[in-house]
């Protein structure tokens, strides 16, 4: 049986349960998709005998009649997941080699839940950008080109090569995470379903740390309904994570009714920035139109601290990845540098973290140190706190005014080229999570749904985002937008 | 607020990152680039409004103060770059 690897989470299962597949003909699908996809540079470990272990004995599993939803998904894993024996450097060259004796909470959940993993995939070092680009191991590049060109696009960032990776059939679905946009805006950028759950819905522990009151993992996936299957797998409260709430995982699946009348969706009039492009607009329109039309009402909403959490999020971030980056020393993990004589401790921690920092890692842990720093951090790093509770207020003043969810566009563009920003200011990159960034800073669930092309053939999505714990009232919204968009267009295959 | 080579190089050392001279007025430039987009910030009233701590209102959890793992030493120090005798080695801290 051919193009097994095209199937969705839910298919799969069926088909699994059916005895029509095994996990080890879908394992053994991807893992030749993925041999013959080196041009994506989405798979940057490959873990072939780890998957076909895995796959047997899901398949076993399987027969015993004891299979979760998960059983026997092959699943691509970021980078940033600490998996045990198997790399795990958060696409940094000062965690070159490191093979962490543990396992992540949520790829021992999904171990746990019978999923096979195939690797690990490509991102941004540790998660701070928002093309692929600021890698150890070189860019992924996104499955999807302009018409009639061959200039290599940008996956976007950071869980690029889990987005390209599952929008060109290498998985079923990858794991994510997510802290000013890194799940959505690669998601929007290749035509997939990325959801970033309510902040302490999935265990942080074993994810390496960026910022860790924003960090948040979350499936990958080419349905929303894939989304609530696989997020039941991952989500749950962790002894580990303190962070992770005693909240109890209602069957996110079951969720999907297709109702939504009576609902009331907001639309935030601060999101409709200046030089949006025309298309971006215009198929928000239609997003607004498609909730409409199967029974839910548009309501006019404001949001007015909207425009301040670009600046509040780029102080907040980097002070906390200065201090969680604090810990890449050279002394337990690592790359060290070499030493010359006479060099003390200090000569050491300098060198190693010049050698083994990228450069954009580097510029947001001095600015983070900055705006710690003595005399600054209340002019910086306790207004932008400050800032942050406005942001969360606003949000809950609507959800308080009875909206159940909000539509705005995924992203500001379509994916970008590859380079085009290399010359470009770093705050020019940061825009990328401008409508993303808010949901971090607020703690919400928020989710990219595919839903059109732009004019040069690109993928464009929206989002939505919904109330705090409500993944549930947030999967049946977006499965209705999905299910009227019927984005079903793929990447014609060129790699 | 514009950031000078002295402040850069400060910073650089506080973050305990090497940076060469000739890279510092470079550096200089984009901390300041990114820090005057950060100056919005002073344009929203604040007063009275307390500094997030946490983003979800929850007690933080508290668990027994028992010791729940441990015994492995080899697995601790695997994964160093230099470790000998059961240590974690570095160069002289103390002359």
């Amino acid at each position: 049986m051919s193009g097994l690897n095209t199937l969705t989470i839910a298919a799969a299962r069926d088909a699994l349960r059916k005895g029509e597949i095994t996990s080890v003909e879908l394992t053994q699908a991807c893992l030749a998709a993925i041999e013959a996809a080196g041009a994506l540079n989405a798979f940057v470990h490959h873990t072939p005998e780890i998957a076909m272990d895995r796959a047997r004995a899901a398949d076993a599993r399987i027969a015993a009649g004891e299979a979760p939803a998960m059983c026997g998904v092959p699943v691509g894993i970021k980078d940033l997941f600490c998996t045990r024996g198997v790399p795990s450097q958060a696409a940094s060259r000062i965690l070159d080699g490191f093979r962490p004796e543990y396992e992540s909470t949520v790829t021992a959940q999904l171990l746990e839940a019978g999923a096979v993993m195939l690797g690990k995939l490509n991102m941004d070092e540790f998660a701070m950008g928002s093309s692929n680009e600021t890698s150890t191991y070189g860019n992924a590049v996104n499955p999807w080109r302009r018409a009639g060109d061959d200039t290599p696009l940008t996956p976007g960032g950071s869980s690029g090569g889990s987005a390209a990776a599952v929008a060109a059939d290498l998985c079923l679905a990858a794991t994510g995470t997510d802290t000013g946009g890194s799940i959505r805006q690669p998601a929007a950028f290749t035509g997939i379903v990325g959801l970033k759950p309510t902040y302490g819905r999935c265990s942080r522990w074993g994810i390496v740390a960026f910022a860790s009151s924003l960090d948040q993992a979350g499936p990958m996936t080419r349905t929303v309904r894939d989304a609530a299957i696989m997020l039941g797998a991952m989500a749950g409260p962790d002894p580990k994570d303190s962070t992770s709430a005693e909240i109890p995982v209602p069957d996110f699946e079951a969720a999907l009714t297709g109702d939504i009348r009576g609902k009331k969706i907001g639309i935030p009039r601060e999101y409709r920035m200046e030089g949006m492009p025309a298309e971006i607009e215009a198929l928000w329109h239609q997003g607004a139109a498609m909730l409409k039309d199967a029974g839910a009402e548009i309501v006019d909403i404001s949001l007015p601290h909207t425009k301040y959490a670009l600046p509040a999020y780029y102080v907040i971030a980097p002070a906390e990845a200065s201090s969680n980056l604090a810990r890449y020393d050279g002394v337990r993990y690592g790359h060290r540098a070499k030493l010359a004589q006479g060099d003390g401790i200090v000569e050491m921690y300098e060198k190693t973290r010049a050698e083994g920092f990228g450069k954009e890692v580097q510029r947001r842990v001095m600015i983070g140190t900055y705006v710690l720093s003595a005399g600054f951090y209340d002019a910086y790093y306790n207004r932008a706190r400050k800032v942050r509770a406005l942001i969360k207020r606003d949000f809950d003043e609507v959800f308080a005014q009875g909206i159940d969810a909000i539509l705005t566009p995924a992203t500001p563009s379509a994916a970008f080229g590859l380079g085009e920003m290399a010359d470009a200011d770093p705050v020019q990159m940061y825009l990328n999570d401008v409508f993303t960034v808010t949901v971090n800073l607020a703690g919400l669930p928020g989710i990219a749904v595919p839903a059109g092309l732009d004019k040069q053939g690109l993928p464009l999505g929206l989002q939505l985002i919904g109330k705090p714990w409500d993944e549930a009232g947030l999967l049946t919204h977006a499965h209705v937008l999905e299910q009227a968009a019927g984005f079903v267009s793929k990447p014609a295959k060129w790699w | 607020m514009s950031i000078d080579t002295e402040t850069a190089r400060r910073v650089a050392h506080l973050a305990r990152i090497a940076v060469k001279d000739d890279d510092l007025p470079a550096l200089a430039r984009e901390l300041s680039g990114i820090l005057t987009f950060m100056e919005q910030l002073n344009e929203v009233d604040v007063d009275g409004v307390e500094p997030m701590t946490s983003v979800t209102p929850m007690r933080l959890k508290r668990r027994e103060d028992v010791v729940t793992d441990g015994g492995m030493q080899d697995r601790i120090l695997a994964n160093a770059p230099d470790a000998r005798e059961g240590f974690f080695a570095v160069p002289k801290v103390v002359e």
